[in-house]
Protein backbone atom coordinates (compact mmCIF):
# COMPACT_ATOMS: atom_id res chain seq x y z
CA UNK A 1 0.00 0.00 0.00
CA UNK A 2 2.77 2.39 0.98
CA UNK A 3 4.50 1.70 -2.32
CA UNK A 4 1.31 2.39 -4.27
CA UNK A 5 0.91 5.79 -2.64
CA UNK A 6 4.55 6.56 -3.38
CA UNK A 7 4.03 5.68 -7.05
CA UNK A 8 0.88 7.80 -7.19
CA UNK A 9 2.53 10.87 -5.67
CA UNK A 10 5.70 10.33 -7.67
CA UNK A 11 3.85 10.08 -10.98
CA UNK A 12 1.44 12.95 -10.40
CA UNK A 13 3.54 15.58 -8.63
CA UNK A 14 7.25 14.86 -8.36
CA UNK A 15 7.87 13.57 -11.88
CA UNK A 16 5.01 15.53 -13.37
CA UNK A 17 4.47 14.26 -16.88
CA UNK A 18 4.26 17.69 -18.51
CA UNK A 19 6.44 19.92 -16.40
CA UNK A 20 9.37 17.64 -15.71
CA UNK A 21 9.19 14.89 -18.32
CA UNK A 22 8.00 16.95 -21.29
CA UNK A 23 5.34 14.63 -22.62
CA UNK A 24 2.12 15.94 -24.08
CA UNK A 25 3.41 19.49 -24.52
CA UNK A 26 1.25 20.12 -27.60
CA UNK A 27 -1.94 19.31 -25.71
CA UNK A 28 -0.68 21.22 -22.70
CA UNK A 29 -0.11 24.43 -24.69
CA UNK A 30 -3.07 23.91 -27.01
CA UNK A 31 -5.88 23.30 -24.54
CA UNK A 32 -4.85 25.33 -21.53
CA UNK A 33 -6.39 28.55 -22.82
CA UNK A 34 -9.65 28.04 -20.97
CA UNK A 35 -10.22 26.38 -17.63
CA UNK A 36 -13.22 24.44 -18.92
CA UNK A 37 -11.31 22.91 -21.83
CA UNK A 38 -8.34 22.05 -19.66
CA UNK A 39 -10.49 20.08 -17.20
CA UNK A 40 -12.17 18.18 -20.07
CA UNK A 41 -8.87 17.38 -21.74
CA UNK A 42 -7.30 16.32 -18.45
CA UNK A 43 -10.13 13.94 -17.57
CA UNK A 44 -10.11 12.47 -21.07
CA UNK A 45 -6.38 11.78 -20.69
CA UNK A 46 -6.92 10.07 -17.30
CA UNK A 47 -9.63 7.92 -18.89
CA UNK A 48 -7.61 6.91 -21.96
CA UNK A 49 -4.39 6.38 -20.02
CA UNK A 50 -6.03 4.05 -17.49
CA UNK A 51 -7.75 1.92 -20.10
CA UNK A 52 -4.72 1.98 -22.42
CA UNK A 53 -2.74 0.43 -19.57
CA UNK A 54 -5.40 -2.25 -19.16
CA UNK A 55 -5.16 -3.18 -22.85
CA UNK A 56 -1.40 -2.83 -23.34
CA UNK A 57 -0.52 -4.95 -20.30
CA UNK A 58 -1.82 -8.26 -21.76
CA UNK A 59 -0.37 -7.31 -25.16
CA UNK A 60 3.07 -7.00 -23.62
CA UNK A 61 2.75 -10.38 -21.87
CA UNK A 62 1.81 -11.89 -25.22
CA UNK A 63 4.79 -10.25 -26.97
CA UNK A 64 7.07 -11.46 -24.17
CA UNK A 65 5.87 -15.02 -24.68
CA UNK A 66 6.70 -15.06 -28.38
CA UNK A 67 9.97 -13.23 -27.67
CA UNK A 68 9.07 -10.16 -29.68
CA UNK A 69 9.14 -7.34 -27.13
CA UNK A 70 10.94 -5.17 -29.67
CA UNK A 71 7.58 -4.80 -31.40
CA UNK A 72 6.11 -3.04 -28.38
CA UNK A 73 6.09 0.45 -29.94
CA UNK A 74 4.17 -0.74 -33.01
CA UNK A 75 1.81 -2.95 -31.01
CA UNK A 76 1.08 -0.36 -28.31
CA UNK A 77 0.29 2.51 -30.67
CA UNK A 78 -2.03 0.28 -32.69
CA UNK A 79 -3.85 -0.99 -29.62
CA UNK A 80 -4.18 2.52 -28.21
CA UNK A 81 -5.49 3.92 -31.50
CA UNK A 82 -7.97 1.06 -31.76
CA UNK A 83 -9.10 1.51 -28.17
CA UNK A 84 -9.63 5.26 -28.56
CA UNK A 85 -11.68 4.71 -31.70
CA UNK A 86 -13.87 2.07 -30.04
CA UNK A 87 -14.22 4.07 -26.84
CA UNK A 88 -15.36 7.09 -28.82
CA UNK A 89 -18.04 5.06 -30.62
CA UNK A 90 -19.20 3.33 -27.45
CA UNK A 91 -19.43 6.52 -25.42
CA UNK A 92 -21.26 8.30 -28.21
CA UNK A 93 -23.79 5.48 -28.38
CA UNK A 94 -24.34 4.70 -24.70
CA UNK A 95 -23.33 7.70 -22.56
CA UNK A 96 -24.14 10.85 -24.56
CA UNK A 97 -23.52 13.30 -21.67
CA UNK A 98 -19.99 11.94 -21.20
CA UNK A 99 -19.42 12.17 -24.96
CA UNK A 100 -20.46 15.78 -24.90
CA UNK A 101 -17.95 16.49 -22.14
CA UNK A 102 -14.95 14.43 -23.33
CA UNK A 103 -15.75 13.38 -26.89
CA UNK A 104 -14.03 16.15 -28.77
CA UNK A 105 -10.76 15.52 -26.99
CA UNK A 106 -10.61 11.77 -27.58
CA UNK A 107 -9.26 11.71 -31.18
CA UNK A 108 -6.51 14.16 -30.23
CA UNK A 109 -5.28 11.83 -27.51
CA UNK A 110 -4.19 9.02 -29.86
CA UNK A 111 -1.18 11.07 -30.88
CA UNK A 112 -0.55 12.43 -27.39
CA UNK A 113 2.87 11.13 -26.45
CA UNK A 114 2.00 11.06 -22.75
CA UNK A 115 -0.31 8.06 -23.29
CA UNK A 116 2.23 5.99 -25.24
CA UNK A 117 4.92 7.24 -22.87
CA UNK A 118 3.04 6.02 -19.79
CA UNK A 119 2.42 2.61 -21.38
CA UNK A 120 6.10 2.19 -22.26
CA UNK A 121 7.26 3.45 -18.84
CA UNK A 122 5.07 0.83 -17.16
CA UNK A 123 6.63 -2.07 -19.03
CA UNK A 124 10.16 -0.64 -18.83
CA UNK A 125 9.91 -0.50 -15.04
CA UNK A 126 8.34 -3.97 -15.02
CA UNK A 127 5.40 -2.89 -12.91
CA UNK A 128 2.67 -5.36 -12.01
CA UNK A 129 -0.81 -4.67 -13.37
CA UNK A 130 -1.91 -2.94 -10.15
CA UNK A 131 1.20 -0.76 -10.03
CA UNK A 132 0.84 0.08 -13.74
CA UNK A 133 -2.72 1.22 -13.16
CA UNK A 134 -1.73 3.38 -10.19
CA UNK A 135 1.12 4.87 -12.21
CA UNK A 136 -1.18 5.63 -15.16
CA UNK A 137 -3.87 7.23 -13.00
CA UNK A 138 -1.18 9.26 -11.24
CA UNK A 139 0.34 10.39 -14.53
CA UNK A 140 -3.10 11.38 -15.84
CA UNK A 141 -3.92 13.30 -12.68
CA UNK A 142 -0.56 15.05 -12.87
CA UNK A 143 -1.36 16.05 -16.45
CA UNK A 144 -4.74 17.43 -15.35
CA UNK A 145 -3.17 19.30 -12.45
CA UNK A 146 -0.55 20.93 -14.70
CA UNK A 147 -3.19 21.85 -17.27
CA UNK A 148 -5.60 23.39 -14.76
CA UNK A 149 -2.86 25.32 -12.95
CA UNK A 150 -1.50 26.62 -16.22
CA UNK A 151 -4.95 27.64 -17.46
CA UNK A 152 -5.12 29.90 -14.40
CA UNK A 153 -1.71 31.38 -15.15
CA UNK A 154 -2.64 32.02 -18.78
CA UNK A 155 -5.82 33.78 -17.76
CA UNK A 156 -3.65 36.38 -16.01
CA UNK A 157 -1.21 36.42 -18.90
CA UNK A 158 -3.94 37.48 -21.33
CA UNK A 159 -4.56 40.75 -19.53
CA UNK A 160 -0.96 41.65 -18.76
CA UNK A 161 1.27 44.05 -20.62
CA UNK A 162 3.88 41.99 -22.49
CA UNK A 163 6.71 43.33 -24.74
CA UNK A 164 5.76 43.05 -28.40
CA UNK A 165 8.31 40.36 -29.33
CA UNK A 166 7.26 38.14 -26.42
CA UNK A 167 3.55 38.22 -27.19
CA UNK A 168 1.90 34.87 -27.79
CA UNK A 169 4.01 31.73 -27.69
CA UNK A 170 7.25 33.07 -26.13
CA UNK A 171 5.42 34.54 -23.13
CA UNK A 172 3.45 31.31 -22.69
CA UNK A 173 6.65 29.26 -22.71
CA UNK A 174 8.39 31.52 -20.20
CA UNK A 175 5.31 31.28 -17.96
CA UNK A 176 5.46 27.49 -18.30
CA UNK A 177 9.10 27.66 -17.21
CA UNK A 178 8.08 29.43 -14.00
CA UNK A 179 5.29 26.91 -13.29
CA UNK A 180 7.79 24.11 -13.94
CA UNK A 181 10.22 25.79 -11.53
CA UNK A 182 7.60 25.64 -8.78
CA UNK A 183 7.22 21.87 -9.33
CA UNK A 184 10.96 21.46 -8.82
CA UNK A 185 10.30 22.21 -5.19
CA UNK A 186 8.79 18.74 -4.82
CA UNK A 187 11.97 17.02 -5.97
CA UNK A 188 13.40 14.54 -3.51
CA UNK A 189 10.27 14.10 -1.36
CA UNK A 190 9.94 10.39 -2.08
CA UNK B 1 0.16 19.42 -56.59
CA UNK B 2 2.71 22.23 -56.64
CA UNK B 3 4.66 20.65 -59.49
CA UNK B 4 5.80 24.08 -60.59
CA UNK B 5 7.91 24.64 -57.51
CA UNK B 6 11.62 23.93 -58.03
CA UNK B 7 12.85 20.76 -56.30
CA UNK B 8 15.40 22.74 -54.31
CA UNK B 9 12.53 24.65 -52.68
CA UNK B 10 11.11 21.45 -51.18
CA UNK B 11 14.48 20.78 -49.60
CA UNK B 12 15.23 24.24 -48.24
CA UNK B 13 11.80 25.37 -47.05
CA UNK B 14 11.92 23.17 -43.94
CA UNK B 15 15.26 24.48 -42.77
CA UNK B 16 14.45 28.16 -42.24
CA UNK B 17 11.19 29.35 -43.78
CA UNK B 18 8.93 26.61 -42.42
CA UNK B 19 11.18 25.36 -39.62
CA UNK B 20 9.04 22.79 -37.80
CA UNK B 21 10.03 23.88 -34.29
CA UNK B 22 10.49 27.64 -34.44
CA UNK B 23 7.89 28.53 -37.05
CA UNK B 24 5.13 25.92 -37.06
CA UNK B 25 5.72 24.92 -33.40
CA UNK B 26 5.47 21.19 -33.86
CA UNK B 27 7.38 18.43 -32.11
CA UNK B 28 7.80 20.37 -28.89
CA UNK B 29 8.19 17.33 -26.60
CA UNK B 30 11.57 16.05 -27.88
CA UNK B 31 12.71 19.64 -28.45
CA UNK B 32 12.37 20.35 -24.75
CA UNK B 33 13.23 16.95 -23.34
CA UNK B 34 16.45 15.74 -24.93
CA UNK B 35 18.28 19.04 -25.49
CA UNK B 36 20.34 19.15 -22.30
CA UNK B 37 23.41 18.46 -24.46
CA UNK B 38 24.13 19.58 -28.02
CA UNK B 39 25.16 16.01 -28.85
CA UNK B 40 21.78 14.60 -27.79
CA UNK B 41 20.02 17.25 -29.86
CA UNK B 42 21.94 16.23 -33.00
CA UNK B 43 21.34 12.52 -32.31
CA UNK B 44 17.62 12.96 -31.78
CA UNK B 45 17.38 15.25 -34.82
CA UNK B 46 19.13 12.80 -37.14
CA UNK B 47 17.09 9.84 -35.85
CA UNK B 48 13.91 11.79 -36.56
CA UNK B 49 15.24 12.80 -40.00
CA UNK B 50 15.85 9.15 -40.84
CA UNK B 51 12.32 8.15 -39.85
CA UNK B 52 10.85 11.18 -41.61
CA UNK B 53 12.60 10.51 -44.95
CA UNK B 54 11.81 6.77 -44.90
CA UNK B 55 8.18 7.19 -43.89
CA UNK B 56 7.64 9.99 -46.44
CA UNK B 57 9.04 7.76 -49.22
CA UNK B 58 6.94 4.72 -48.27
CA UNK B 59 3.75 6.70 -47.72
CA UNK B 60 4.22 8.53 -51.01
CA UNK B 61 4.64 5.16 -52.78
CA UNK B 62 1.55 3.72 -51.11
CA UNK B 63 -0.65 6.78 -51.40
CA UNK B 64 -2.95 5.17 -53.97
CA UNK B 65 -3.13 1.85 -52.11
CA UNK B 66 -4.11 3.06 -48.66
CA UNK B 67 -7.88 3.66 -48.34
CA UNK B 68 -8.71 7.14 -47.16
CA UNK B 69 -10.71 6.04 -44.11
CA UNK B 70 -7.85 4.12 -42.48
CA UNK B 71 -4.99 6.35 -43.59
CA UNK B 72 -4.01 7.70 -40.17
CA UNK B 73 -3.61 4.26 -38.52
CA UNK B 74 -1.72 3.06 -41.61
CA UNK B 75 0.65 6.04 -41.45
CA UNK B 76 1.23 5.45 -37.74
CA UNK B 77 2.10 1.78 -38.30
CA UNK B 78 4.57 2.66 -41.10
CA UNK B 79 6.19 5.30 -38.89
CA UNK B 80 6.33 2.95 -35.88
CA UNK B 81 8.05 0.34 -38.04
CA UNK B 82 10.87 2.72 -38.96
CA UNK B 83 11.14 3.87 -35.35
CA UNK B 84 11.71 0.25 -34.28
CA UNK B 85 14.41 0.00 -36.95
CA UNK B 86 16.27 3.09 -35.75
CA UNK B 87 15.98 1.84 -32.15
CA UNK B 88 17.80 -1.35 -33.15
CA UNK B 89 20.46 0.52 -35.12
CA UNK B 90 21.13 2.98 -32.32
CA UNK B 91 21.20 0.27 -29.64
CA UNK B 92 23.78 -1.62 -31.70
CA UNK B 93 26.06 1.18 -32.88
CA UNK B 94 25.54 4.09 -30.45
CA UNK B 95 24.55 2.52 -27.10
CA UNK B 96 25.55 5.66 -25.17
CA UNK B 97 23.22 7.89 -27.16
CA UNK B 98 20.52 5.22 -26.96
CA UNK B 99 20.65 5.37 -23.17
CA UNK B 100 20.55 9.16 -22.96
CA UNK B 101 17.63 9.54 -25.38
CA UNK B 102 15.72 6.82 -23.52
CA UNK B 103 11.99 6.71 -23.97
CA UNK B 104 11.97 9.64 -26.38
CA UNK B 105 13.42 7.43 -29.10
CA UNK B 106 10.25 5.30 -29.02
CA UNK B 107 8.16 8.44 -28.85
CA UNK B 108 9.38 9.55 -32.30
CA UNK B 109 6.33 7.50 -33.37
CA UNK B 110 3.94 10.13 -32.07
CA UNK B 111 6.03 13.14 -33.10
CA UNK B 112 3.48 15.35 -34.85
CA UNK B 113 6.04 16.59 -37.40
CA UNK B 114 6.23 13.13 -38.99
CA UNK B 115 2.51 12.40 -39.05
CA UNK B 116 1.90 15.99 -40.14
CA UNK B 117 4.24 15.74 -43.14
CA UNK B 118 2.73 12.37 -44.07
CA UNK B 119 -0.77 13.81 -44.04
CA UNK B 120 -0.04 17.22 -45.55
CA UNK B 121 2.73 16.41 -48.01
CA UNK B 122 3.70 12.79 -48.68
CA UNK B 123 0.17 11.57 -49.28
CA UNK B 124 -0.28 14.16 -52.03
CA UNK B 125 3.12 14.42 -53.75
CA UNK B 126 5.49 12.18 -55.70
CA UNK B 127 8.33 10.17 -54.18
CA UNK B 128 11.23 12.48 -55.01
CA UNK B 129 9.49 15.57 -53.67
CA UNK B 130 8.37 13.72 -50.54
CA UNK B 131 11.88 12.48 -49.84
CA UNK B 132 13.33 15.99 -50.26
CA UNK B 133 10.57 17.45 -48.10
CA UNK B 134 11.31 14.89 -45.37
CA UNK B 135 15.04 15.58 -45.56
CA UNK B 136 14.53 19.36 -45.37
CA UNK B 137 12.08 19.20 -42.48
CA UNK B 138 14.32 16.72 -40.66
CA UNK B 139 17.37 18.94 -41.08
CA UNK B 140 15.37 21.95 -39.88
CA UNK B 141 14.34 19.97 -36.81
CA UNK B 142 17.97 18.89 -36.24
CA UNK B 143 19.14 22.49 -36.53
CA UNK B 144 16.55 23.62 -33.98
CA UNK B 145 17.48 20.85 -31.56
CA UNK B 146 21.18 21.59 -31.97
CA UNK B 147 20.60 25.29 -31.26
CA UNK B 148 18.55 24.50 -28.14
CA UNK B 149 21.09 21.90 -26.98
CA UNK B 150 24.06 24.21 -27.56
CA UNK B 151 22.51 27.11 -25.62
CA UNK B 152 21.45 24.89 -22.71
CA UNK B 153 24.76 23.03 -22.57
CA UNK B 154 26.91 26.18 -22.71
CA UNK B 155 24.93 28.09 -20.07
CA UNK B 156 23.77 25.14 -18.00
CA UNK B 157 26.95 23.12 -17.68
CA UNK B 158 29.62 25.42 -19.07
CA UNK B 159 30.66 22.95 -21.73
CA UNK B 160 30.26 22.57 -25.46
CA UNK B 161 30.32 19.10 -26.98
CA UNK B 162 31.80 17.92 -23.69
CA UNK B 163 34.70 20.43 -23.75
CA UNK B 164 34.86 22.86 -20.84
CA UNK B 165 34.71 26.54 -21.69
CA UNK B 166 37.01 28.59 -19.45
CA UNK B 167 35.32 30.38 -16.59
CA UNK B 168 31.81 29.33 -17.49
CA UNK B 169 32.34 25.76 -16.31
CA UNK B 170 33.31 26.91 -12.81
CA UNK B 171 29.86 28.23 -11.93
CA UNK B 172 27.32 27.04 -14.52
CA UNK B 173 23.67 28.07 -14.24
CA UNK B 174 22.32 24.60 -13.52
CA UNK B 175 18.73 25.73 -14.00
CA UNK B 176 19.25 25.69 -17.77
CA UNK B 177 19.72 21.93 -17.94
CA UNK B 178 16.70 21.36 -15.69
CA UNK B 179 13.16 21.12 -17.08
CA UNK B 180 12.31 24.76 -16.35
CA UNK B 181 15.34 25.87 -18.40
CA UNK B 182 13.99 24.01 -21.43
CA UNK B 183 10.77 26.02 -21.53
CA UNK B 184 12.69 29.23 -20.84
CA UNK B 185 15.30 28.69 -23.55
CA UNK B 186 12.71 27.82 -26.20
CA UNK B 187 10.62 30.88 -25.26
CA UNK B 188 13.62 33.19 -25.52
CA UNK B 189 14.82 31.68 -28.83
CA UNK B 190 11.38 32.10 -30.41
CA UNK B 191 11.20 35.68 -29.14
CA UNK B 192 14.64 36.44 -30.62
CA UNK B 193 13.60 34.92 -33.95
CA UNK B 194 10.44 37.02 -33.90
CA UNK B 195 12.55 40.11 -33.29
CA UNK B 196 15.07 39.35 -36.04
CA UNK B 197 12.52 38.26 -38.62
CA UNK B 198 10.34 41.17 -37.55
CA UNK B 199 7.33 39.00 -38.14
CA UNK B 200 4.08 39.36 -36.32
CA UNK B 201 4.14 36.76 -33.56
CA UNK B 202 1.73 33.87 -34.08
CA UNK B 203 -1.27 34.34 -31.81
CA UNK B 204 -1.21 30.77 -30.53
CA UNK B 205 0.08 27.29 -31.19
CA UNK B 206 -0.87 26.72 -34.79
CA UNK B 207 -2.85 23.69 -35.87
CA UNK B 208 -1.41 23.68 -39.37
CA UNK B 209 0.33 20.48 -40.25
CA UNK B 210 -1.08 18.72 -37.21
CA UNK B 211 -2.97 15.62 -38.37
CA UNK B 212 -5.70 16.25 -35.87
CA UNK B 213 -6.31 19.76 -37.17
CA UNK B 214 -9.37 18.77 -39.19
CA UNK B 215 -11.02 17.13 -36.19
CA UNK B 216 -9.96 19.98 -33.98
CA UNK B 217 -11.46 22.60 -36.23
CA UNK B 218 -14.66 20.61 -36.60
CA UNK B 219 -15.01 20.35 -32.86
CA UNK B 220 -14.35 24.03 -32.26
CA UNK B 221 -16.91 24.86 -34.94
CA UNK B 222 -19.39 22.58 -33.18
CA UNK B 223 -18.62 24.23 -29.89
CA UNK B 224 -19.10 27.66 -31.41
CA UNK B 225 -22.49 26.65 -32.74
CA UNK B 226 -23.39 25.22 -29.29
CA UNK B 227 -22.43 28.49 -27.69
CA UNK B 228 -24.57 30.52 -30.04
CA UNK B 229 -27.50 28.18 -29.38
CA UNK B 230 -27.02 28.59 -25.66
CA UNK B 231 -26.76 32.33 -26.10
CA UNK B 232 -29.96 32.32 -28.13
CA UNK B 233 -31.74 30.47 -25.32
CA UNK B 234 -30.67 33.05 -22.78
Amino acid sequence: MKEMIMILIGASIINNVVLSQFMGICAFLGTSKQLKNSVGMGLAVVFVMTFATLVTYPVYILLDKIDATYLKTVAFILVIALFVQLAEMAIKRFIPPLYKALGVYLPLITTNCAVLGAAITNVDRQYTLAKSLVNSVGTGLGFTLALVLFAGVRYRLESSDIPETFKGVPATLVAAAIVSLSFMGFAGIV
Amino acid sequence: MNDKRPLSYELTKGIIKENPVFVTLLGMCPTLAVTTLAKNGIGMGLATTFVLVCSNIVISLLKRVIPDSVRLPSFIVIIAGFVTLIEFLMKGYLPELYDSLGIFLSLITVNCIILGRAEVFASKNNVLRSALDGLGMGLGFTLALFLMGAVREIIGSGCFWGIKIGDLSAKPMLIFIMPAGGFFTLGIIIAVINKIANRKPPAEISCEGCPSAALCKKSTAEKASCNTEEAAKI
